[in-house]
């Protein structure tokens, strides 16, 4: 079963393969420990099992103890007895901690694997319990393992944001809408860019608060930030918005193929084009010099974990100079990444899903100088002697745009830096 | 349902991954959605270890579901088997495997291995992860140890030999308390045949009959093995847990009674300097500071008495989240003259630690997060902890050099004697203030000053049954202005007592006589 599947069609013109086995990724649940201080009004009750509330402490870490804005219904035997009683068993737990926090404004049930499998209906809960709490909106999402892979918790959360946005009138001048949670340091440096390119109606997907949500409509344009948001695109171009075909803005090129495609799109000259980014660009060229001596020619392994893999690994080998060796990733959404896959070295190497043991025999093979992947495999793999760089950190930091393309490759010149520095 | 932010242990799976994780030769294969991998990290991460835990995980997904979720669990165990060729292995399900029912034992018997396949039963929606290590580890050693005996006479001038049971991957300080227990005994002349399951085999398990008694370090996890061992051999095991200087005198007796051997050697030998330095005039501030003690019943038990006995402190709370140690921790917290705290929710640990006002806080990770935000002291004793208590040095708790570690340990967060004095003497002092911690802990200086009251902060943490007090009377601004000149250290038990004694009283207002009053009343 571990055996790949028959070479599909090829996709643009990198090697890509499918693998089915046992995959060691996270689940859409961990997506909560950045959305819950992105959306700062927001609390998530994931309901689920002990294990649930466990991956979330130790994913959270530390966080649990700066009044977290998530928490765990954690279902026991009475609930499994009957799913009545389940239902009333989760109204109760919900109007306590809203008595308890009424400064929330938005409610996400999240669901989990346990709820998904006993099919508690957590849409029907999301909407008896909205009638009863407002003005307080309960929405529900699935971050559950077994329909959800780490970052497709967000894209499983957006979408469910979508429907509620508020309706733009048909008569509107287009807008442009950036999706994605980014961090605010970048939210408000692609805000001046775009100011400077003349787009003042800028919003953001999901916004900084449950009151303040952008309105969606035929008019509206948007701009994906990140490359795992499949869902909330659709429930977007069902809400009459289009899609503006972009590289992700990673790197300066990214950056600017990002940028770029919006200015296409809303008619911004040239001349007001070049003069917003050149020196995003240049002070993005400045920061990267350094970095290339470092990766240049490093041949680089991706493990599957976010779906940023293609996009970072086009960053890596066009902006830094490194060799892909294999570029994993847990999901392929080809119209998305069509613009990534363009850009990526021909006959790269990309997987797509994972069967563990044999991925990682080939990477032991290849020996390669850096191998992104996550926290369960990383010790082990430089114990091994490989340099790993662990993934979830590229979830955690600024990496996006011009000001961060820097930080974003000192990310992976670190470990190989840390590497020569040691001396035992 | 049961709503909760923190929990102090993990699911059943997790205790069973720890002792897969501290064996070699055993294989376990998880039938478990995909996400649950997320497990491996606590080992490779917080432990560090070098290797991925020998799991294999089925990581069905939805499309699975309308599958053959039992089909995928067989070829994954048959492929772990292939792979890794280990001597056992175990096989069982996660909590979303529980509910889809497929039957790992039933499965597992099918492919017909040519090894010993264990099938583990872990109700994830009842139990928990020390519960689950205790199970995995009973369920090996009834499968691995062989058919029960009763033990030959023992031959005459043999050393006695016994095993070691209970320590585990990602166990608290299990590396070195291991060491320091190997030390005494081969001190004592007695020889260890098997320690188990940290850096067991299989095989090894079927030794296991070898020992003339078996040394219980952890009950937690090896009880209810020692009792399976004890049942089927006639091992006895040992009762006493070696932690502190008295507890590994207790411990060095037992076993020496046990092995039918002097314990003088041992008991007559260097020790610990834990004694003298309790005893050493510089400690004598130590004397009756009040102390909170909560963690696993193991650590909890063994603290409660390094803290009264050993360093003189009063124990004004002690606690466990162990259900199944609950009433040894209530008999020791009775000798204390309080009542065990016994609950799985941080809050309510929160809440007696406020009503309690230590002064020391002996606790988990979540305790020592909680007794920062209380501006307490506080010292890590028990798991669940972060990485910072897995050391690179040697760290034991238990033994003499473990009563030498918990010394540093418990005095270390404590502001020294002459710091003290200074406070009470020069209570406006610009540099030694509440925002001020101990000065060789380096902690800069907080630009707000602390709230010393117990209040909700703005967005108060879910508390769903929110206790309610009785009010206390309000403070007389200069009795609240005279109480701001007591030492920050000890402000909130005078503050609580003051208000105790007010409200006891039933007076309408907490004036400057009141505060002296309730001083004198309550003494120190």
């Amino acid at each position: 079963m571990n055996a790949p599947l028959p070479h599909p069609a090829p996709c643009g013109g990198i090697d890509l393969h499918q693998e089915h086995g046992q995959r060691a990724v996270f689940c859409g649940l961990t997506g909560i420990v950045w959305l819950h201080r992105k959306i700062q009004d927001a609390f998530f009750l994931v309901v689920g099992s002990r294990t649930c509330a466990h991956l979330i402490q130790s994913a959270a870490g530390v966080m649990i103890f700066a009044e977290p804005r998530f928490a765990t219904a954690i279902i026991d035997e009475r609930d499994l007895a009957g799913i009545a009683d389940a239902n009333e068993e989760l109204d109760r737990v919900v109007t306590r901690l809203i008595e308890r926090r009424p400064d929330i404004k938005l409610l996400f049930l999240v669901g989990s694997c346990p709820s998904e499998v006993i099919k508690l209906d957590l849409s029907r809960a999301a909407q008896r319990l909205s009638g009863r709490l407002a003005p307080v909106r309960v929405l529900n999402y699935s971050g559950s393992g077994i329909e959800t892979t780490f970052t497709q918790g967000e894209d499983a959360c957006l979408a469910a944001l979508v429907p509620d946005l508020p309706r733009e009138a048909d008569t509107a001048a287009p807008s442009l809408l950036i999706v994605g949670a980014l961090a605010d340091v970048v939210e408000d440096q692609f805000l001046r860019i775009f100011a400077a390119m003349g787009l003042a109606d800028v919003r953001f997907l999901p916004a900084r608060r449950a009151g303040a949500m952008p309105a969606v409509g035929r008019g509206t344009r948007y701009l994906l930030a990140q490359p795992f948001l499949a869902d909330t695109a659709r429930a977007l171009e069902e809400r009459g918005a289009r899609r503006l075909p972009a590289p992700f803005p990673l790197g300066a090129e990214g950056t600017t193929g990002w940028l770029q495609a919006a200015a296409e799109a809303f008619g911004v000259s040239a001349d007001a084009f070049e003069r917003a980014t050149a020196p995003g660009r240049a002070r993005a060229e400045t920061a990267l010099t350094p970095h290339r001596e470092k990766l240049g020619g490093k041949r680089v392994f991706f493990f599957p974990d976010s779906q940023l893999e293609v996009p970072l690994a086009r960053f890596l080998a066009r902006e830094l100079g490194a060799a892909l060796v294999e570029v994993g990733t847990p999901y392929l959404h080809r119209a998305h990444l069509a613009a990534e896959i363009e850009l990526l070295p021909a006959g790269t190497r990309v997987t797509e899903g994972q069967s563990l043991d044999d991925q990682m025999d080939r990477c032991r093979a290849a020996r390669p100088d850096l191998t992104v992947c996550g926290l369960g495999l990383a010790n082990p793999l430089e114990a091994e002697g490989l340099s790993t760089k662990w993934s979830i950190e590229l979830l955690f930091t600024p990496v996006q745009g011009y000001e961060q393309a820097g930080d974003l490759a000192e990310l992976f010149a670190r470990p190989l830096r840390r590497r020569a520095l040691l001396e035992v | 349902m049961q709503l909760t932010l923190w929990t102090y242990e993990g699911p059943p799976h997790i205790g069973a991954m720890r002792v897969a994780t501290a064996m070699t030769g055993l294989h376990y294969v998880l039938h478990a959605p995909q996400g649950d991998t997320y497990a491996d990290l606590l080992f490779t991460m917080i432990e560090r270890r070098d290797a991925r835990p020998p799991v294999t995980y089925t990581t069905f997904r939805a499309q699975d579901l309308g599958r053959d979720t039992a089909e995928l669990f067989k070829t994954s165990v048959a492929a772990a088997y292939a792979r890794f060729q280990p001597q056992a292995m175990i096989v069982g399900a996660s909590c979303t495997a529980e509910l889809i029912q497929d039957d790992p034992a039933g499965l597992a018997k099918a492919l017909d291995l040519p090894i010993p396949v264990i099938p583990l039963e872990l109700p994830a929606y009842q139990k928990k992860e020390n519960w689950g290590a205790s199970e995995t580890f009973y369920r090996l050693v009834r499968a691995l140890a062989g058919p029960a005996a009763p033990r030959p006479a023992r031959e005459p001038g043999l050393r006695p030999l016994c095993n070691i049971l209970g320590p585990t991957a990602l166990g608290f300080r299990h590396r070195d308390d291991l060491i320091e227990i190997r030390r005494l005994l081969d001190a004592l002349g007695i020889a260890v045949n098997v320690v188990a399951p940290l850096g067991a085999s299989p095989a090894d398990l079927g030794r296991l009959r070898d020992a003339d008694f078996n040394v219980v370090l952890y009950p937690e996890t090896a009880r209810s093995a020692a009792e399976y061992l004890k049942k089927s051999f006639g091992q006895p095991f040992t009762q006493a847990v070696p932690i502190g200087v008295g507890g590994t005198r207790r411990f060095v007796e037992e076993v020496a009674a046990l092995a039918g051997i002097d314990p003088a050697p041992v008991l007559d030998g260097p020790g610990s300097r834990l004694p003298w330095y309790s005893r050493s005039v510089d400690s004598t501030y130590l004397t009756a500071k009040r102390v909170f003690v909560f963690g696993d019943a193991t650590h909890a038990l063994g603290l409660a008495r390094v803290a009264a006995r050993e360093l003189g402190f009063v124990v004004v709370g002690l606690g466990t989240y162990s259900r199944e140690f609950a009433r040894e921790v209530r008999a020791e917290a009775a000798e204390h003259g309080i009542e065990a705290l016994i609950t799985d929710d941080y809050l309510d640990v929160e809440a007696a630690i406020r009503a309690a006002a230590p002064e020391l806080v002996l606790g988990t990770q979540m305790e020592r997060h909680v007794a920062k935000r209380l501006g307490i002291p506080c010292a890590v004793i028990s798991a669940p902890v972060h990485v910072q208590d897995f050391p690179a040095r040697y760290a034991p708790q238990m033994g003499f050099e473990g009563a030498n570690v918990l010394f540093d340990t418990l005095v270390h967060p404590l502001m020294m004697g002459l710091e003290e004095h200074l406070l009470g003497m020069f209570r406006e002092d610009p540099e030694f203030h509440d925002g001020v911690g101990p000065s060789h802990l380096g902690g800069a200086p907080v630009a707000a000053p602390m709230p010393d009251r117990a209040a909700p902060p703005a967005s108060a943490p879910i508390r769903v049954e929110a206790a309610i007090a009785v009010p206390a009377a309000p403070w007389a601004p200069e009795a609240e202005k005279e109480l701001k000149k007591i030492p920050f250290f000890v402000r909130g038990r005078a503050r609580s007592n003051t208000e105790t004694f007010a409200r006891e009283r039933q007076l309408p207002l907490i004036t400057l006589e009141t505060l002296y009053d309730a001083k004198a009343h309550y003494g120190r």
